[in-house]
């Protein structure tokens, strides 16, 4: 038994809500790059000059790369032989988002009720999901989720004849519809299989993952098709000419990542979580 | 083509200026997101039933005097904005636009009162595009994602209005070259929105 202290808990959080909103990780700055050094299209290339521009300035000034600074998804894999001290848990998450979304001058942008629509004033609370697992640590990943890109996120309940065809068809119908809006270059989480709940949940964690990745339940199962599935996503997208900023060229999505889990004999649920080119998570282990 | 552009847009300026032009603006915009364009909708129609009147036979003038709407919109640019917390020392924080489709719903209303022209991101509605070409208005796309960059371009930033909203307030702020891409031009003619 090893135990973690809350305020531990809350210093990480913290720490990363602040990271998170100004340093992309080095896969998608790189993904970026290459896209800005790539795109041939003339209003294209001059979008992704601006977010090249952009980045630099984030980092070097402690500027937000977005100033939607978005939602707190916290990912928490919890070590079965892990002891948590002093206080609540996720009392201990929130109170590092709300250090961080103060102290770290980043925007508020959760509201208390969807209908009553009064904003917390400190980000909270956050998006929490946990899970246990093997082990004596604690593994924390923070997601800030922008909702220009969210709100044009999708789920299918497909059929099982649908097969690879249905799959495909659905993640560009979802990436047609979002157009400009979920300001491309983006990168398309997919979740397929698992139950309704389950496919949205592993679409949002493909977002988490290394850039342009497929990681399934029964990989050995799965990879045989699954590699060749996300490079032709990535191709598709990218030959749909949507664009940076939606004012088109090569460049639609800057990656595709893919999680799979084991479903029903009745269904093939497939879930389609979109991010911007501000694809933002961090990770530690405590 | 690339303009260089000091707002008010000039009748002038809004005949030459067509979709895909990238126009440098100089001068006031205002902040306004989802939940101030609700509070002034609101407000604006509120006004409107107790008077009688309809959107065709009262002035954007009027409606500010009377304390309707905190700004007279004639002639305004609005900014789909609600920025990060400026740091001390800092004008505004990151300031980049939101998708512009969720004010599509108030937008109509507020070009048949005289607003000139919104900057925010990606699709508009057809209600939009014939209010737009109705009123000669202009909607302009600012890079989405690019809030850092965008915020060097704003020399001065005062909230004005609706205080309680915190990032969703309306500002008052004077910009300087800040870059923008035409998206639908006066004649309500669309580039890829």
């Amino acid at each position: 038994m090893r135990t973690v202290r809350t305020e531990d808990i809350t210093q990480a959080v913290k720490k990363m809500c602040i990271d998170s909103n100004l340093y992309l990780a080095d896969d998608m700055k790189k993904a970026l790059y290459n896209a800005c050094d790539n795109e041939e299209n003339v209003l294209g290339k001059k979008i992704l000059g601006q977010l090249k521009e952009n980045l630099d300035i984030a980092g070097n000034e402690q500027i937000p790369i977005c100033q939607d600074t978005g939602m707190a998804v916290v990912f928490v894999k919890i070590g079965q032989d892990v002891h948590i001290e002093g206080g609540s848990f996720s009392a201990a998450i929130n109170e590092g988002v709300r250090r961080g979304y103060t102290e770290g001058y980043l925007r508020k942008s959760v509201v208390n009720d969807p209908i009553i629509r009064k904003n917390t004033g400190d980000n909270t609370p956050a998006i929490i999901h946990t899970e246990i697992v093997d082990g004596d640590s604690l593994e924390i990943t923070l997601a800030p989720k922008g909702f220009g890109s969210e709100n044009m996120s999708r789920v299918f309940m497909l059929k099982p004849a649908d097969g690879i065809d249905g799959i495909k068809n659905a993640v560009l119908t979802a990436v047609k519809d979002a157009g400009p809006n979920a300001c491309p270059p983006v990168v398309v989480g997919v979740g397929i299989g698992g139950d309704f709940e389950k496919s949205a949940l592993l679409a949002k964690k493909a977002l988490t993952n290394e850039l342009n990745s497929v990681h399934s339940y029964f990989d050995e199962v799965s990879n045989e098709y699954a590699i060749k599935l996300q490079k032709d996503l990535y191709d598709e997208i990218n030959n749909l000419d949507i664009g940076p900023g939606g004012m088109g060229g090569k460049f639609t999505c800057l990656g595709v990542n893919i999680e799979i889990y084991p479903t029903h004999i009745a269904g093939m649920p497939l879930a389609v979580n979109m991010c911007c080119h501000v694809n933002r998570h961090v990770k530690c282990v405590l | 083509m690339d303009y260089s552009i000091t707002l008010p847009f000039s009748a002038e300026d809004i005949k030459k200026i067509k979709n895909q032009d990238v126009l440098y603006l100089n001068g006031t915009i205002y902040s306004a997101r989802d939940a101030a364009h609700k509070r002034m909708y609101d407000a604006i129609n509120e006004y409107l039933e107790k008077t009688g009147k309809s959107a065709d036979n009262v002035t954007s003038t009027e409606l500010y005097e009377n304390g309707v709407t905190p700004i007279d919109l004639t002639g305004k640019v609005l900014y789909y904005l609600g920025p990060t917390p400026a740091k001390p020392g800092q004008v505004i924080g990151s300031a980049g636009p939101t998708t512009s489709s969720r004010m599509d719903k108030y937008t109509p209303l507020l070009l048949d009162l005289g607003l000139a022209g919104m900057v925010g991101k990606g699709k508009r509605s057809d209600d939009v595009k014939a209010a737009i070409k109705r009123n000669k208005a202009i909607y302009m796309g600012a890079t989405g994602g690019a809030g850092a960059l965008l915020s060097k371009c704003i020399k001065s930033s005062e909230v004005i209005a609706y205080d309680d909203l915190g990032t969703e307030a309306i500002r008052k702020m004077e910009v300087e070259n800040f870059p923008v891409t035409v998206l639908i031009d006066s004649e309500g003619v669309a580039f890829r929105v």
